[in-house]
């Protein structure tokens, strides 16, 4: 036996080194949720490379820094112009926004929805990967000195990124989206369709688990879920760059990813995530209504007398209905149609909401405008008080948008001449009584 | 064929110092950590087994050369996101056939060097893709144009990287 040993010594070697790992590979498989025992050899390889890592990328950003900082400014004005003009832009935007995610807001908390914001992030620099082409996956210069902890999301202003695997005091190993053992619950933008965003071996990105007989676009986005506990609702995943039929009863759907996960310099760690109900905004910060009229092109002021109008039924259905006219002191035949007084403009959309069918096809073109010009509705010509005027002239997208919400608000009640039950045909009527928020 | 049988007497064997023994193995894990987030195209190339085959090579000690191979990828395990003994276990196999292979033919020109790694790049491929689908669980996919493309490039890559690395050869 040792003679047999002894002559095949090398081989016996290796057979003994090969079993000693295949026995630690299996026990590791076997408590694949316990990091525990493989952390602390792992915590020495990482501090044996890692700090090396740290040092080249703090003296290459330094030296980044100072040349573009310093010494390389070329073109940096007309940059500047024109980002100024870009943020003018997203002004504009963020207005409807706003706005929009306002009325979501509402709705959401009508119905008790509970939302997951990212309440604080700690931004880190990437250092190095794993050192494998077969596993995707990055070191950030953060760890839990700075607050980090495992399964936290990772993701840059572009989209996610990935989440953390494990955390070593000044560093961590980031699993990204792409990797083959990663997954993240995602929809699709548009669809609505939940599925699964899977990594390959050869690091692309894959939306799993949709079925065959869906409608899924090239290019539609693709917003995490929630579903996975890690990210947040919404953020950006990817978009779709090709659908094809799967093997089994799934699409085959290839996702680019939103950020670019090959180039990563910089990312933020959602360090802290708070779940709480939407708050709707209070109705004086600001209407759909409000804004709608702030948006319209404006009208110059009228002058104190308004002029003959046409006879009711033959209106043209032109802008102001009944808005800004002054109160009528008789009531015409047809003067129940006829708004009259003074209010913002989603109290005015409200009235001529409520008018009768005969007189929708008037208001729809110019009760949404709220221009307050003529009226049109066979009102006798009356002379119109110069207050009444100023006051009426209040409505106009002009005045409402340079007055505060507050004396917006606090202008007189409109007053119906006869009241009419709304009509249940018009089309402003949800929208007016959104807006109305009494 | 400059792959040539010879005789155990006419073969060199060669020691290296104790700071090229660790530095040099822990510099090409560096590099393999650093660079391909900086040169993408970089994670083609595997330096540390680059290293193990080196070693391995030079030394002609199969029982070194197996301990090499399974501290280097050790080591390259402990960085990534996967259980450790993957990458032990392919530069064991790698590392004691190298040195096997050292200690029979003469492996220090270009050609055997290039023939060699490309050789053993495959090998070491083949033992990681078997123990990660088959222990791990990882749901690899052979790829035989890229696995031989690979090989090859880390050949080039290799005959330069050997000669750079013979300056260091100090002989016994």
């Amino acid at each position: 036996m040792e003679s047999v040993l002894g002559r095949y010594r090398n081989l016996t070697i290796l057979v003994g080194v090969l079993f000693l790992q295949v026995l630690g590979l299996a026990v590791q498989v076997k408590r694949s949720a316990d990091e525990q025992s493989t952390r602390l050899i792992r915590v020495w390889a990482v501090d044996l490379i890692t700090p090396f890592e740290r040092g080249l990328v703090w003296g290459q950003s330094g030296g980044n820094n100072l040349w573009h900082n310093y010494f390389f400014l070329r073109g940096v004005r007309a940059e500047n112009r024109q980002l100024k003009e870009q943020i003018e832009q997203m002004r504009l935007e963020q207005v409807r926004l706003s706005e929009d995610a306002t009325q979501a807001h509402r709705l959401q908390s009508l119905l008790a929805f509970k939302e997951q914001f990212i309440a604080k992030t700690e931004p880190a620099q990437v250092i190095g990967s794993s050192g494998s082409d077969l596993s995707q996956s990055i070191y950030i210069d953060k760890g839990s000195n700075s607050g980090i902890a495992q399964d936290m999301a990772v993701i840059t202003s572009g989209g996610i990124v990935g989440k953390v695997l494990r955390v070593y005091p000044s560093t961590s190993l980031v699993l990204m989206i792409n990797d083959q053992s990663s997954g993240v619950g995602a929809m699709l933008e548009k669809s609505r369709l939940q599925g699964v965003v899977r990594g390959t071996p050869n690091g692309e990105l894959i939306l799993d688990r949709v079925m065959n007989d869906e409608q899924v676009a090239v290019g539609e986005p693709l917003l995490s879920s929630g579903g996975d506990q890690i990210f947040t609702k919404g953020l950006p995943v990817g978009t779709v760059s090709k659908v094809s039929a799967g093997k089994e009863m799934f699409l085959s759907i290839k996702v680019k990813p939103a950020a670019d996960l090959s180039r990563l310099e910089e990312v933020l760690v959602v360090t802290e995530k708070q779940e709480r109900a939407p708050v709707a905004e209070s109705a004086g910060r600001g209407r759909a209504a409000d804004i709608l009229a702030q948006r319209l092109p404006s009208v110059p002021d009228k002058p104190a007398t308004v002029p003959a109008v046409t006879p009711a039924g033959a209106g043209t259905g032109a802008t102001g209905q009944g808005v800004g006219t002054g109160t009528g002191e008789k009531p015409q035949p047809n003067a129940a149609k006829i708004v009259t007084g003074i209010g913002t403009a989603g109290e005015v959309l409200k009235k001529v909401a409520q008018k009768p069918a005969a007189a929708d096809s008037a208001t729809n073109a110019g009760a949404g405008s709220g221009t307050g010009s003529s009226a049109a509705s066979g009102v006798a010509p009356k002379p119109v008080s110069k207050a009444s005027t100023n006051a009426a002239s209040s409505a106009t997208p002009n005045v409402s948008s340079n007055s505060s919400p507050k004396s917006a608000n606090s202008a007189e009640k409109p007053i119906t001449t006869q009241p009419k039950p709304s009509s249940p045909q018009s089309s402003l009527q949800p929208a007016a009584a959104e807006d109305n928020p009494h | 064929m400059p792959i040539t049988y010879t005789s155990g007497e006419q073969i060199e064997v060669y020691r290296f110092s104790v700071p090229v023994t660790v530095g040099v193995p822990l510099l090409a894990l560096f590099l393999q950590a650093f660079l391909p987030r900086r040169l993408p195209f970089f994670s083609i190339f595997d330096l540390p087994l680059l290293v193990t085959i080196f070693f391995a090579m030079a030394r002609r000690n199969p029982i070194s050369g197996l301990f090499t191979g399974a501290a280097i990828g050790l080591v390259q395990d402990m960085l990534g996101p996967y259980p450790i003994g993957i990458y032990g276990i392919a530069k064991t196999v790698v590392g004691y056939g190298a040195s096997s292979l050292g200690a029979k033919l003469d492996v220090e020109n270009a050609g055997a060097r290039f023939l060699v790694t490309t050789g053993f790049y495959l090998v070491h491929a083949a033992v990681y893709f078997t123990v990660a689908r088959g222990m791990v669980n990882l749901t690899l996919e052979w790829n035989w144009t890229r696995g031989i493309l690979a090989g090859l490039a880390n050949g080039v890559v290799g005959v330069g990287l050997y000669f750079l690395l013979d300056k260091f050869k100090q002989r016994t």
